[in-house]
């Protein structure tokens, strides 16, 4: 399996948005999916956590508080593939646009500040396809705590990193949290070629940079052709 | 003094430390009597003062009912079967496998990641990966195999009921019909086993014999081992 760094065989292509909580990622990809349906393209959208296959027993660990690094690593990989298969898979084969929003990236940063080790993790990930555009959004920590500071009412335990004690109080341990995972992030960033976008800038001149790569991305695509009703 | 040895990933946050305990697993197919001997075994360690615990898949508290529902239905991949066998293991792994081998207790257990990568790699899942994947494992003390042939098992799992659907590999379309499936998908699990025996430094046990001589046997050699390596706390009583 070597998925991860060879290119894919499939029609469809792969887009994915990486970075820390507050970096603007989801706002550039979705702003991203407009202007490729805009240019005519069939997108489908997708989002890390949002697959079923074992959302019970994730909620019920996280709840009782048993769920160690390797098997929160473990359960999220599990509905990783799950969201492949059924999710991803299909329109990557029908030729489509897929928009993913994180992607395995994340679960290396998050599993290996959480104390997995880095290789296990990497390895374990190797089934999924290599995306042909992955961008990351490099923001400064204390930019992405005002923005979520601003937007949202209450940090959730586990989005705070409370599992691993850094901290008594949410806000304190996010910051720790997310400033190991910034560092984890600069390294799978080189490490895997993702194309790094300031996150500081301005929606509009993001979004520039982002339809460019897109665009260039494009060159050797050929929608699937659909067939018209005469 | 013992460590605690893994497969290839010692994950980080893990604590080092002495290891007293001993990790005896017992694989084969299903329907070769490990079970039984698995009980008897305990049973026979027990009455000499060792502490036993015994372990199994599907048993731990995370996850062992969801993968019972998730065979009732038909979204399992290839790829969430293994993942979900793997994170069952880790569960077990944290909370009981490692903390009993920490304090001298002999875990014994009944099919280990053996068994998952047979069943792996005959539902098409990539060795190296699959191997990568249960990196995170104990390396066991001793593994039995106990062997058995599918012409000699087919007898015993009909005799004992019927044959089940994810045992029959049914999942695969191995064959036309569960009999021709069972067939096939244990021929391959048994190939697999047969293949891992030498490299793995298996004790093979020929699983067609009485159980009371497969009993004796298991006995010697897991004695003979006790007493090369004593280290167990749960020392023997006098």
């Amino acid at each position: 399996m070597d998925g991860l760094t060879q290119p894919h065989h499939y029609p469809g292509r792969l887009i994915v948005v990486e970075g820390i909580d507050g970096s603007g990622k989801s706002t550039q990809l979705q702003l991203a999916m407009r202007y490729l349906q805009s240019r005519g393209f069939s997108t489908f959208f997708t989002e890390w956590n949002s697959a079923d296959l074992v959302k019970a027993v994730t909620k019920k660990g996280k709840k009782k508080q048993t769920l160690t690094p390797l098997t929160f690593s473990l359960l999220h990989a599990t509905d990783f593939a799950h969201r492949l298969v059924y999710s991803i898979l299909p329109p990557l084969k029908a030729g489509m646009i897929v928009l993913s929003d994180r992607y395995i990236y994340t679960a290396f940063a998050r599993d290996v500040v959480r104390g997995v080790d880095r290789q296990w993790a990497r390895r374990m990930y190797s089934f999924a396809p290599r995306p042909d555009l992955a961008l990351y959004f490099k923001v400064p920590i204390e930019v992405s705590v005002q923005r979520l500071v601003a937007g949202r009412a209450q940090l959730k335990d586990y989005e705070a990193g409370m599992d691993l004690h850094l901290a008594s109080d949410k806000v304190s341990s996010f910051k720790i949290f997310q400033a190991r995972i910034l560092k984890e992030y600069q390294e799978i960033a080189q490490e895997y070629g993702l194309s790094e976008i300031d996150a500081s800038q301005s929606i509009g001149h993001q979004q520039q940079i982002v339809r460019g790569l897109i665009d260039q991305m494009l060159e050797s695509y050929q929608p699937a052709e659909q067939e018209t009703m005469a | 003094m013992n460590e605690i040895h893994y497969i290839s990933h010692k994950m980080p946050y893990l604590p080092d430390g002495p290891c007293t305990g001993k990790l005896v697993v017992i694989e084969g197919t299903d329907g070769c009597g490990r079970t039984t001997q698995a009980f008897k075994l305990r049973q026979w360690l027990e009455v000499q003062g060792y502490g036993v615990i015994d372990t199994g898949w599907t048993r731990s508290k995370l996850v062992g009912e969801a993968i019972t529902d998730l065979k009732k239905g038909h979204s399992l991949h290839r790829l969430t079967y293994c993942l979900m066998y793997a994170t069952d293991l880790a569960d077990r792994m944290e909370y009981q496998i490692l903390p009993a081998l920490r304090s001298g207790f002999i875990v014994l257990a009944d099919r280990y990641i053996y068994t998952a990568i047979a069943r792996g790699i005959a539902r098409g899942a990539d060795e190296r990966w699959l191997r990568d994947l249960f990196g995170f494992a104990a390396v066991p003390d001793l593994v039995f195999y106990l062997r058995l042939g599918v012409q000699d098992l087919v007898p015993r799992v009909l005799e004992s009921g019927k044959m089940n659907y994810w045992e029959s590999g049914m999942d695969m379309n191995y064959g036309d019909d569960i009999y021709d499936s069972f067939i096939a998908y244990q021929g391959a699990l048994i190939e697999q086993f047969d293949k891992m025996a030498g490299p793995e430094k298996f004790v093979t046990l020929d699983a067609s014999q009485d159980p009371d001589v497969l009993q004796k046997q298991l006995r010697r050699v897991v004695g003979q081992y006790l007493q090369a390596s004593p280290a167990s706390a749960a020392a023997a009583v006098g």
